[in-house]
């Protein structure tokens, strides 16, 4: 298994975020992390990428514990983005993307820089200020920046909130364009259940902290005897029995 | 250490600079404003001052060199602070860069800062009120580096308090200079201090770079054990620092303030 999150729990005082979760992701695969707000999603993320230490339990990467990988040595694997996390404001989109590359140590910046501009449709708003963007073409940048040093486990927290319908269907396009042209896992925290359907090959449904279902859409749709992903969200995020 | 992550590090705030003149004019008016008013208070002690009579230029050599502390200090906390403010704290601490390759590009990049401020009020003393820095000669050199790197330790311990406390520290990173400033004897001499105050301001680099300072411009003469004592203090101090801001980073990834600091 690529990864493995075992027993994993994160206590803020004395607030239980995370109660210890299991699950694993195959290489090359995405898993949808699906919840309502406050039911742990971020900590977990945050756990994963390292910025938040786990009060208990273990992450595996390649049946290594995390702990054994040096903090480069890692995060040189992972990326992330979020519309809640941004680039300097003050800084070109070129600027910004030349940054990222150095701080990943990409080889061939310029050309791994002019691909991803290509692919993500940015090279006409290079030389413009990030702060300036419109929410769609910051959404686009701060894909590029997680795409730039090609990695191995990507995590997107909420990727396409608020863009409209046609910047959001690009960007679930090029994620699922990327992916076929490369191997990469990702795991996808979102509440649009029409792109979780899209994108994922499996989900876990999390709530209060923990994990209350998980499997593939068809699967856990057809288990709770609903018609589509969003009707059993709403079936499990309502409900007040613990699976 | 791998140095082109701290270059990029370093970029990122060069690029910050380079792209808005404002910014650049920012930089350069504190310092010059604060040359102005001290060369003026300067010119009247030396001229109706029994203490600096023949000494053209002590005041404004302290402000000058205080000056120089306080830049390098704040330039290390706007750093920091930038990245809470631009929402890009998350990015960076998600990158493969060591926590002392930040610590090394900040104070790497906060001499340019401190210099793009300073060298244009410095060079405009010199004509303006006789007074150059450089008269100090060769120990001028070790007592930046003393300044430098206290200036440098007051900012590891704000941003230490920003990874703790959040944004709402940023009050305290303005305001910690000016707590240390009595005690530092910057204008005036130790022994105007209380005997337990003394205790206490021997206990930091800044009397002793002060004092030395004003020796070398009275009497011409340099005290390089004095020097060599500052900078072993601060150097003490800066590895102080260094510690508190690793407890501090560990503090807040248990607390998980880097996930959501900044809102």
């Amino acid at each position: 298994m690529f990864v493995q999150i075992k027993n994993l729990s994160k206590i803020y005082k004395k607030f239980l975020a995370v109660n210890k979760i299991n699950f694993n992701i195959e290489r090359n695969k995405t898993i949808g992390l699906l919840g309502p707000n406050g039911c742990g999603k971020t900590t977990t993320i945050g756990m994963i990428l390292g910025l938040v230490t786990p009060s208990e339990g273990e992450i595996f990467i390649e049946n290594k514990n995390i702990e054994k990988y040096s903090r480069d040595q890692i995060l040189s694997r992972f990326n992330f983005a979020s519309p809640y996390v941004e680039l300097p404001k003050k800084l070109t989109v070129k600027q910004n993307l030349e940054i990222y590359g150095r701080l990943y140590g990409i080889k061939n910046l310029k050309d791994r820089i002019n691909d991803i501009a290509s692919d993500l449709d940015i090279k006409n708003f290079f030389e413009r200020k990030t702060g300036e963007l419109s929410s769609g073409q910051k959404n686009r940048v701060s894909l590029a920046k997680s795409l730039i040093n090609k990695p191995e486990i990507l995590l997107l927290d909420e990727p396409t909130a608020s863009l409209d319908p046609d910047i959001g269907d690009f960007i679930r396009s090029y994620i699922q364009e990327y992916k076929s042209k490369n191997k990469i896992t990702i795991l996808l925290a979102s509440h649009n259940m029409n792109e979780v359907e899209r994108l994922c090959d499996s989900v876990i449904m999390m709530k209060k902290g923990k994990i209350i279902d998980s499997g593939t859409c068809e699967a856990l749709i057809k288990k709770h005897g609903r018609s589509n992903l969003e009707e059993t969200f709403l079936k499990l995020a309502r409900s007040e029995d613990e699976f | 250490m791998n140095f082109n992550k701290i270059i990029a590090l370093g970029l990122r705030h060069l690029y910050l600079i380079m792209n808005s003149f404002p910014r650049i004019l920012d930089l350069i008016y504190w310092p010059t404003v604060q040359i102005f008013l001290w060369g003026f208070i300067s010119k009247f002690f030396t001229l109706n001052s029994e203490y600096y009579s023949n000494t053209i230029g002590i005041i404004l050599t302290a402000a000058i060199l205080y000056d120089f502390l306080f830049r390098a200090s704040i330039s290390f906390n706007m750093m920091f602070l930038e990245e809470i403010w631009s929402r890009n704290f998350t990015n960076l601490f998600i990158a493969p860069i060591k926590i002392r390759e930040i610590i090394a590009a900040l104070t790497l990049t906060a001499i340019i800062r401190t210099l793009i401020g300073l060298v244009p009020a410095v060079l405009i003393a010199i004509p303006l009120f006789g007074v150059s820095v450089l008269k100090l000669g060769i120990p001028l050199i070790f007592l930046l580096i003393s300044l430098y790197l206290f200036g440098i330790t007051l900012g590891l311990l704000v941003t230490s308090g920003l990874l703790r406390y959040g944004p709402s520290f940023e009050n305290i990173a303005w305001a910690s200079l000016f707590f240390l400033a009595p005690l530092g004897c910057i204008y005036y001499p130790i022994e105007i201090l209380p005997e337990t105050l003394q205790i206490i301001a021997k206990g930091l680099p800044l009397v002793h770079i002060f004092e030395e300072m004003r020796n070398i411009l009275m009497t011409e003469t340099v005290n390089y054990l004095k020097i060599f004592k500052s900078i072993l203090i601060s150097l003490f101090y800066f590895i102080i620092g260094v510690i508190v801001f690793y407890i501090s980073y560990f503090g807040a990834k248990k607390r998980g303030t880097l996930i959501n600091m900044g809102e």
